[in-house]
């Protein structure tokens, strides 16, 4: 399956905008920084038609590990969790996406 | 923060670039990301996560409040998994340190 990295972002970037790649890399670089700063700072970040980015508190809880049954506590701690919204729920359920749908698609 | 904050400190951060230039590259980013989704495709963002499509299967349901059975189609869903760098972080005593997502 094909995957959309920072390269292929970033040349959006630089076609979009006329800046020049390493510009435009940094660009990325900077969206992905202020979006982390936020969250680690337990802010949640809301991009509107795209989705909100929560943190939410786990309290402490006995785990067990599933291969040997012994128990073992695991700590309270924070979890992201991301909401897509309404408009990218759309868009990835009304495309041609499911797996068994592909198969017509061009290699 | 919202998409606007968003913009508003990205545009003091990089002031070569005005409010629109700015709120039109999120937007290219963003579009650029539902489209890759929309295609089915992943997007991989080392350090900070992955986006992916689940398929979840049809299967029959309840309304919840009338107790009711209805069936609920097959569909996709977008789902992000945080990347370890950013999971590390939320957990973290202070909260922040560690300049960029980027390794």
């Amino acid at each position: 399956m094909n995957t959309l990295t920072r390269a292929h972002l970033t040349e959006k970037i630089y076609a979009a905008m006329g800046l020049s790649r390493n510009e435009s890399a940094v660009l990325l670089e900077s969206v992905l920084s202020r979006i982390s700063i936020a969250i680690a700072q337990g802010d949640s970040v809301k991009i509107s038609g795209f989705g909100t980015f929560s943190v939410r508190q786990k309290s402490r809880r006995i785990g067990r590990n599933p291969k040997t049954g012994k128990e073992v506590p695991i700590l309270p701690r924070k979890v992201l969790i991301f909401r897509p919204s309404q408009m990218l729920r759309d868009a990835v359920n009304d495309a041609p996406g499911g797996d068994a749908d592909r198969q017509g698609q061009a290699h | 923060m919202t998409k606007s904050e968003l913009i508003a400190e990205l545009a003091s951060e990089h002031p070569y670039l005005t409010l629109a230039d700015v709120d039109r590259m999120v937007g290219v980013l963003f579009d650029e990301m539902t489209d890759a989704l929309a295609r089915g495709e992943r997007v991989e963002l080392r350090g900070f996560g992955a986006f992916t499509v689940k398929h979840r299967r049809a299967r029959a349901g309840r309304n919840p409040r009338t107790g009711e059975m209805v069936s609920v189609e097959e569909k996709s869903v977008p789902f992000f998994k945080a990347g370890k760098e950013l999971r590390e972080r939320l957990n973290e005593p202070t909260g922040k340190s560690r300049n960029g997502a980027r390794p």
